[in-house]
């Protein structure tokens, strides 16, 4: 089990990670919403499927979405 | 040059939060008010769910503060975007015909799945908050899918006017007719574990999904329409 | 192992909270610095369910007999995030509208270019 969650904390670092260096904003954007699907995962194992369901459903899916839509009404690319 | 400084920074407050935390070592006992919560919860409110008598009972002076300021915030943005100048038309490409397909299909029963989320709050894990943000996402399918139709705004604004007031009128019916506090349960508890109990923990929290739903819809609208 | 089990969750929490500060203090793309504002919100949540965890306990929720009611966890911290992160992404698309409104004005992201101009 321990193994599970560090691999898991381990691939949620290294999207968090990867979310710094993409010069590409909406590669960016989906780096941080993986950040936030496995942290729902996370807090499932920690006993808090309320806070699970609120962090799955607005964490992974609006907040994708409304960072789509600002960035088709900007600039795509971070020079 | 800046980014070593920045590295420095961090590093020392690392040094400072691992110091602080020694004394709170994982998975030890938890507080009082909480171990207080746990053992009355059940009687004092009626709901098997306790984060959600925490929520609406023991702390809802707390989430009407929340709800206000996600109330503010829409205002708030609403605010910033109207004075932008539209460049013309936004052009509407038709959606392919198995996206427009899935979407009229999956609408129903994503709403059907959020009403479901709230109206079980006091039973089950859920609750206005998640049912509110998954109405907001199917009324997102329908912006993906069915590009040519448009949110009635009034009607949105209205169902959230409604829904603020309900919160609102339940508490202050709550400090006059039943206890001395705002908020406090006046109504029957009923029967521990079935649907109809708990008092009025079930319509604050279905106001509350109304109220989330329209405010992140709105939002939503309001980020694709008006820039 | 033992130091895994302990401090795994917090290892999570912490690294999260310190690349969130990092973009925000090292970027100069808005909507980056905006981005590294939520992987900082998601990091304190994070921390703030671990603290109220026990050992090998179940959710706070009694939906069937025979669930003791010592061996829940906290339910405090739960509600407190579960407010939070509503919060959070209507702070989120406070600062996107914003964001939004600068590059229609200024026609950049950047955030040296927009200082230059002492608005």
């Amino acid at each position: 089990m321990i193994i599970i969650i560090s691999l898991l904390v381990i691939i949620m670092l290294t999207a968090a990670v990867s979310a710094i260096f993409f010069k590409d904003l909406l590669n960016a954007v989906i780096a941080a919403c993986m950040v936030s699907l496995i942290a729902s995962v996370l807090f499932y194992l920690l006993q808090a499927p309320d806070v699970a369901m609120a962090e799955a459903s607005i964490g992974a899916a609006l907040v994708a979405a409304i960072f789509i839509i600002a960035i088709s009404k900007t600039k795509r690319h971070e020079e | 040059m800046k980014k070593i400084i920045s590295l420095i920074l961090l590093f020392i407050i690392c040094l400072g939060i691992v110091f602080c935390l020694q004394d709170i070592p994982f998975g030890a006992a938890k507080t009082k008010v909480g171990h207080y919560y746990i053992d009355n919860g059940r009687e004092e409110t009626g709901a098997t769910n306790i984060v959600t008598s925490v929520v609406l009972n023991y702390r809802g002076f707390d989430t009407l503060g929340e709800v206000t300021i996600l109330f503010l915030a829409a205002i708030g943005l609403g605010a910033v975007l109207a004075t932008l100048k539209k460049k013309g038309k936004r052009q509407i490409e038709p959606a392919s015909l198995i996206l427009k397909t899935g979407c009229r299909f999956l609408f129903p029963l994503i709403l059907l799945f959020g009403a479901y989320i709230f109206i079980h709050g006091h039973l089950t894990p859920g609750g206005g908050f998640q049912g509110g943000a998954i109405i907001a996402s199917a009324f997102l399918l329908v912006y993906l899918g069915c590009r040519e139709r448009k949110i009635n705004e009034v009607a949105n604004k209205i169902t959230e006017s409604i829904a603020g007031l309900v919160f609102i009128v339940m508490g202050l019916i709550g400090l006059t007719v039943g206890g001395h506090y705002f908020l406090s349960n006046f109504m029957p508890k009923g029967e521990i574990n079935t649907l109809f109990s708990s008092g009025i923990i079930p319509i604050i929290y279905i106001a509350i999904g109304f109220k989330v739903g329209s405010e992140l819809t709105g939002i939503i609208d309001n980020l694709m329409e008006k820039s | 192992m033992e130091f895994l089990s302990n401090y795994i969750y917090y290892i999570g929490a912490f690294g999260l909270i310190f690349i969130g500060l990092f973009i925000i203090l090292v970027k100069h793309n808005l909507i980056k610095v905006i981005i590294g504002i939520g992987i900082l919100d998601t990091g304190v949540n994070l921390f703030l369910i671990a603290v109220g965890y026990i050992s090998k306990g179940t959710a706070p929720i009694f939906s069937k007999a025979g669930l003791d009611a010592n061996n829940m966890v906290d339910p405090v911290p739960q509600a407190l995030v579960l407010t939070s992160i509503v919060i959070g992404v209507a702070i989120l698309a406070l600062a996107l509208s914003l964001a939004i409104r600068l590059y229609k004005h200024y026609g950049t992201l950047d955030l040296r270019k927009i200082k230059e101009q002492r608005w």
